[in-house]
């Protein structure tokens, strides 16, 4: 299988690989990379536990091939918080009880921070559509819907 | 939402440290930074990766399997077939002695459902393996199935498992679970109305987030270890145990973590193949279903078709509960003579009901087999009684909740099953939730207690 090299960075580190042609960024970024907070799913674009983003946008990870990123900032969760410090997303899912199994936790906090990245205060109906694309089977939504209104909150309070 | 304190005060400690507190997840930190190290977060040198050949059809007899293609395919491995499991019929349950063994590991001279694994591909890349497992060849001779309860107990049906000789488990009660407790006839004989009708459930999929798998290491101990999302630690180390004919101290089963389960994840079907694996080849083995797998091979929820006929007074006193009920255990036992037992146990319902005849049925199709789900045996059960109450209460004029106070149970009433009613708490639960929605209900009701009858 024809190799292909890509350059990204990822969660502001530089990364550089050899990949598959063909393969997807989910598999280099949990096989070759090793971070594992990128989970898979279904690998066919229905459950968002992917999702990451590319350039400031929501990419399913398992939908989008490796080599197309190159040159491309990726971010996943697993470079959210800083040290020991939390992410406001990370410490609202933790204390609103928004997880359960913890299986879409990852790319349900990226849909979330996509969302907030671009739209600091949003409607109960912005976070609904913005994790629309997300599957969580524990937790009935409720919880993770009101964590990432908890996130917007302690946002603006920060901000001001 | 309130929370009224009035209920079981005498029963109640505030002074409790951790009960009322809240107090956070100890696993969610991990969960939220991506760190949770699920089973398949494990990158190893040599990784094999299994691919399972399975049956396209719903029942059939294997006439041959040719793997010659398959086996000369770049990238593959191994193959494994019946011959290489040791212990290859097995019943899952055999544990804690539900027999009989009825269930290949790998298919042998038949297919009883549509998927069945028949032959397992290892090789070196999950590209090659899904590759090969297209160019195994198997010559099928397909034989009538049946598809549905009824269609597996009408006569002169073909015969989904040879191992059971007939298209239901056969319990040492017979042909069904049974609960007998006053005298139906009687009951039925006095009532003011009678309504049977019949519910029926399709498979349920329970659909986690984090498809079934493992992931298993070889040893230089001579040892095995197993990374497993399995929700049933002891069930898989035993299981595995026999069918591989291994010491259990040979098997290191590593898991707790499970990225949603919901029942879905307790039968023992990747660990004993991928273990087996990683012993004939000597290198990691990772068996994990595709999302597909997932929906289709995965044990759902069983089907269910449930009878149950009532005899009621016009004052709404249910008199008589007959219910026969038959659980889809699909083509292999895996938990379902469990469920169908517990089925029978829990009718008729939270109900006080004097004369009760039960008959719970594990009945054998060619579907997909069914196993553990959030309290597979009495969910569909429930459903099938509440709308049964629904439409008593309707049938006899009764508002639907006060019909439902009429027949609670309460501390002190014998159960069918002869356990005698303890800790009830019905009562004060439709109470609340009388006032909580702002339903209309008598006073009389109101002042009712689980703890004591009136007059």
């Amino acid at each position: 299988m024809k190799k292909v090299p890509v350059q990204f960075t990822l969660n502001g580190e530089d990364k550089a690989e050899f990949v598959e042609s063909g393969a997807t960024l989910l598999k280099a970024l949990r096989e070759k990379i090793g971070d594992t907070s990128v989970k898979a799913g279904c690998q066919q674009g229905t459950c968002g536990s992917c999702a990451v983003i590319v350039d400031g946008e929501l990419r399913l990870s398992c939908l989008t091939l490796a080599e197309r990123c190159d040159g491309a900032a990726i971010e996943t969760t697993g470079g959210l918080a800083h040290g020991e410090v939390l992410h406001p997303l990370q410490r609202a899912f933790n204390e609103g009880f928004a997880t359960q199994c913890g299986f879409c936790t990852p790319g349900m906090i990226m849909a979330a921070k996509a969302l907030l990245d671009g739209n600091p205060q949003p409607s109960r109906e912005d976070v609904v559509e913005a994790i629309s694309g997300n599957i969580c089977r524990c937790t009935g939504y409720e919880p993770i819907i009101q964590a990432i209104l908890a996130a917007a909150r302690a946002n603006s309070l920060s901000a001001a | 939402m309130e929370l009224r304190k009035e209920y079981f005060a005498d029963e109640r400690k505030d002074d409790l440290k951790e009960i009322g507190q809240p107090r956070l997840r100890s696993d969610a930190l991990g969960h939220v930074t991506g760190t949770t190290t699920f089973f398949a977060d494990r990158n190893l040198p040599g990784l094999l990766h299994l691919k399972m050949v399975r049956s396209p059809h719903h029942h059939a007899r294997i006439r041959a399997i040719d793997l010659s293609e398959a086996g000369r395919h770049p990238g593959v491995v191994r193959i494994l077939t019946a011959d290489d499991v040791p212990h290859n019929v097995y019943t899952i349950l055999t544990l804690i002695q539900v027999g009989p063994e009825d269930e290949t590991v790998l298919a042998t001279d038949k297919v009883r459902w549509k998927g069945e694994a028949i032959v397992a591909i290892l090789a070196d890349s999950e590209r090659a393996a899904h590759e090969a497992a297209e160019r195994v060849k198997v010559d099928y001779e397909v034989l009538p199935a049946v598809l549905s309860i009824d269609e597996a107990l009408a006569p002169g049906a073909p015969i989904v498992n040879e191992y059971h000789g007939q298209n239901y488990y056969r319990y040492d009660s017979g042909e069904s679970r049974k609960v007998r407790f006053g005298d139906v006839e009687a009951g039925f004989a006095g009532a003011d109305h009678i309504l049977e009708q019949t519910y029926g459930s399709g498979p349920i999929e329970h659909a986690p987030t984090e498809t079934t798998g493992c992931i298993v290491v070889p040893e230089g101990s001579g040892r095995y270890t197993c990374y497993t999302n399995t929700q049933a630690m002891f069930f898989t180390l035993d299981n595995t145990s026999i069918i591989l004919q291994m010491d259990g101290a040979k098997l290191h089963m590593v898991g707790g973590t499970v990225g949603g389960g919901f029942g879905g994840k307790v039968d023992v079907i990747v660990e004993p193949i991928a273990i087996l694996g990683a012993k004939l080849t000597g290198r990691p083995v990772s068996f994990i279903y595709s999302r597909e797998e997932e929906m289709q091979i995965s044990s759902p929820r069983a089907a269910e078709k449930l009878v149950i006929k009532d005899g009621v007074m016009r004052d709404g006193r249910i008199v008589a509960r007959y219910v026969k009920a038959y659980i889809d255990a699909g083509a292999y036992s895996r938990h379902s003579p469990y469920g169908a037992q517990k089925s029978a146990a829990h009718f008729p319902g939270p109900y006080t009901v004097p004369n009760v005849w039960v008959d719970s049925h594990c009945v054998y199709t060619n579907r997909t087999p069914s196993s553990a789900m959030r309290g597979f045996g009495v969910t569909i059960g429930d459903f099938a009684l509440e709308v049964q109450m629904d439409k008593l209460a309707r049938l006899v004029g009764m508002d639907p909740l006060e019909f439902r106070f009429v027949n609670a149970y309460r501390d002190g009433d014998m159960k069918a099953h002869r356990q005698p009613t303890e800790g009830a708490a019905l009562i004060e639960c439709m109470q609340e939730a009388a006032r909580a929605s702002n339903w209309p209900v008598s006073e009389k009701y109101l002042q009712m207690s689980s703890a004591r009858r009136e007059g």
